[in-house]
């Protein structure tokens, strides 16, 4: 095991496949130095200037283009430098990305990753720090992993980039620098395989991201008062893992659903959705959702604070369905 | 009219040209007799732009088409049956039926698709010339677009990345001055298109669309200096849309003066003159051609009239390479 930080595991997860298969290239804007977050840092030495892109400030070009080559035998990975600006890209990924293959009627892979640096922090303001993956899991035709942790990060990215369709990779922007035990041998983490973050017995936390952090932290502070809660990570949302959450919900009864974007139309309610057609019977009490309030994030440090759901929040949550 | 084709290349133009302009007023008929559903456009006038340009093409070479495409499917080498069978939205069209006229492609021939989404395949471009530079093969990518199109920033976007990179790209605007009910001097500043290719640093020229061997020919120069590794071009073929935007158009935004004007710059009958002229072609052999092509597309009718209709399930197919899970 190397201890790895999330950045740092990305990039190892990026030389190796690399490394591995020569279709396989980098594009995006500053990647070069891997600015600003250093995912792609000293790729430009091992795979030169050819695999390794500097793009133009062109959105819709740089992930078209990224789709052309996917259709024509190569394995292209966009780094989105924020996840906020795939707006600026939208039609290639909602109208054309998403919907090559079935539109095609199945002629076409169309293998590519989109890497997007979202969520909050650092008072980044309100063009630089949305959580935006409950967008896309409203279009069908892609498949979005979210990673917490390094371990995960390079085991997900691995194989999304191995996979015959096109993958998003959302990296918390605040989860690059934190460290954690990477494996030293080759790992590849299948899509739609949640991982128990930490086993309990009374409720279950459910979490993506950063809020994983924030739920362990959680699980931490209601242990001292003798609550065992379990952290639930669905490491992807599509494919989801609809056997480990509902048999974490058959243990505990009691279930909290933590994300960071906005509450309205989230991922959390898409999950809560499944926990219900899955396993009713077995919930004790109504669903807990934690989540962002419905406004952009703001800039102010307090403002940003109050627009951050934290370890309290899901301490919170997690007494309100115990009660 | 020159030409720099060969007798059999001009043969095989005429018969492509034909063959479009046949396909196009029988999808027509079928359309308004209720045989084909959603939305159709169709390239009556416009048939040389799409056989000058896929006529200096390869079939490995890759098209980049717009929702008028059917034109560009046919001149590229698609099945007819397989095109037919789509626009019906039959389990046997090219798209299984998930396509339809929009939106119809066939990989087999390069053309990777119509576009529902003007100016799309700009910025898919860029993406298609860098593979085949990175796979080191000697193919080149076309994207053809409207006029209407090139007023869409994924234009500008596509053609600054391909020039950036010297990709192997060719541009086509395909003008017929008209984007829909707004025409283009009330749309596009500057007033050519071709203009703009300056401004990128790339050849940029403008031509008779109705001259499918002024087409041809520049369409081989810059598919050659594609080739050669110079980069893209972008050529701006004017031409006359005959028909109303979609079918059932009522047209109230233009006076009949336009369609009488393409009827005297028909590129079909265009390049039949040019080629009797040269005794290449004679009445009875254009009336061999006329049967010849009325068969094939009544065998693509019968085909797609006999076809199944997709099974409901297959609603659920073709959205991933593989399902391991329940969504
Ligand atoms: C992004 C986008 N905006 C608007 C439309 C609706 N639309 C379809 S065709 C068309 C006109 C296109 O004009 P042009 O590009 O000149 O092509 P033409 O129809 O003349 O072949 C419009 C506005 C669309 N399909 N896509």
């Amino acid at each position: 095991m190397a201890l790895l930080d999330y950045a740092g595991a990305l990039n190892l997860a990026l030389r190796e496949e690399m490394s591995r298969d020569p279709r396989v290239y980098v594009i995006g804007e500053d990647i070069v130095l891997g600015v600003p977050f250093g995912v792609t840092k000293g790729l430009i030495e091992e795979f030169g200037p050819e695999r390794v892109r500097n793009a133009p400030i062109s959105e819709a070009a740089i992930v078209g283009s990224a789709l052309g080559a996917a259709l024509t035998g190569m394995r292209p990975v966009v780094d989105m430098h924020f996840a906020d600006f795939v707006t600026c890209a939208m039609d290639e990924v909602a109208n054309q990305i998403a919907k090559s293959r079935y539109m095609f009627g199945g002629q076409v892979d169309c293998p590519l990753v989109l890497r997007m640096p979202y969520g909050i922090g650092k008072s980044a303001g309100g063009h630089h720090s949305n959580s935006v993956e409950s967008w896309f899991l409203n279009i069908p035709g892609l498949k979005i992993a979210i990673p917490s942790t390094p371990r995960d990060a390079r085991g997900l990215l691995k194989t999304a980039i191995r996979d015959p369709d096109p993958v998003m990779v959302f990296e918390h922007r605040g989860l690059y620098r934190v460290v954690g035990e990477v494996p030293d041998d080759e790992e590849l983490i299948p899509l739609g395989c949640a991982d128990v973050k930490r086993p309990g017995e009374d409720v279950t936390v459910i979490a993506t991201a950063r809020m994983v952090h924030a739920a362990l932290e959680a699980a931490d502070l209601l242990a001292q008062e003798g609550i065992s809660a379990e952290v639930v990570d669905p490491r992807s949302l599509v494919p989801l893992d609809r056997e480990t959450l509902a048999a974490s919900v058959a243990k505990t009864h009691r279930i909290v659903i933590a994300e960071e974007g906005p509450i309205r139309g989230g991922a959390g309610a898409w999950l809560a959705w499944v926990v219900m057609e899955e396993c009713f019977d077995d919930l004790d009490a109504p669903i807990a959702r934690v989540a962002g309030p419905n406004v952009p994030i703001p800039f102010s440090p307090p403002l940003e604070a109050a627009c951050t759901p934290d370890a309290e929040a899901v301490v919170a949550a997690c007494r309100q369905v115990l009660k | 009219m020159t030409d720099t084709a060969r007798p059999d290349q001009l043969l095989e133009m005429y018969t492509a040209m034909v063959r479009i302009r046949r396909f196009e007023e029988r999808v027509r008929e079928l359309y308004a007799n209720g045989r084909i559903p959603g939305f159709i456009h169709l390239s009556i006038g416009q048939e040389a732009v799409a056989v000058g340009v896929c006529a200096a093409l390869r079939r490995d070479d890759y098209l980049l088409s717009t929702h008028r495409g059917h034109g560009h499917l046919i001149a590229k080498g698609g099945s007819l049956r397989a095109l037919m069978a789509e626009l019906y939205g039959k389990a046997t069209g090219c798209c299984k039926g998930k396509g339809g006229s929009m939106h119809v492609a066939d990989a087999s021939v390069g053309f990777l698709g119509a576009n529902g989404v003007l100016t799309a395949g700009c910025v898919l471009a860029p993406g298609v010339g860098l593979s085949i530079q990175l796979r080191k093969t000697d193919q080149v990518a076309v994207a053809i677009f409207g006029d209407g199109a090139a007023n869409r920033g994924p234009f500008h976007e596509g053609v600054n990345l391909a020039a950036l990179w010297r990709a192997p790209v060719v541009f086509v605007c395909e003008n017929n001055w008209w984007a829909s009910t707004t025409a283009h001097a009330v749309s596009t500043a500057g007033g050519s298109i071709a203009a703009r290719a300056a401004g990128y640093g790339i050849p940029g020229v403008a031509l008779d669309g109705n001259d499918g061997l002024a087409v041809f020919k520049a369409c081989s120069d810059a598919v050659a200096r594609a080739r050669r590794g110079e980069g893209p071009s972008l050529i701006e073929a004017q031409t006359i849309r005959w028909m109303g935007h979609y079918e059932g158009d009522p047209q109230l935004y233009r006076g009949k003066e336009e369609a009488v004007e393409g009827r005297r710059r028909d590129p079909v009958a265009l390049l039949r003159d040019y080629l009797e002229g040269k005794k290449l072609l004679d009445a009875a052999h254009v009336e061999l051609i006329e049967t010849a092509v009325r068969a094939e597309i009544e065998d693509a009718v019968a085909f797609a009239e006999a076809s199944p209709l997709p099974d409901s399930r297959a609603a659920l197919e073709d959205l991933f390479a593989y399902y391991p899970w329940r969504e």
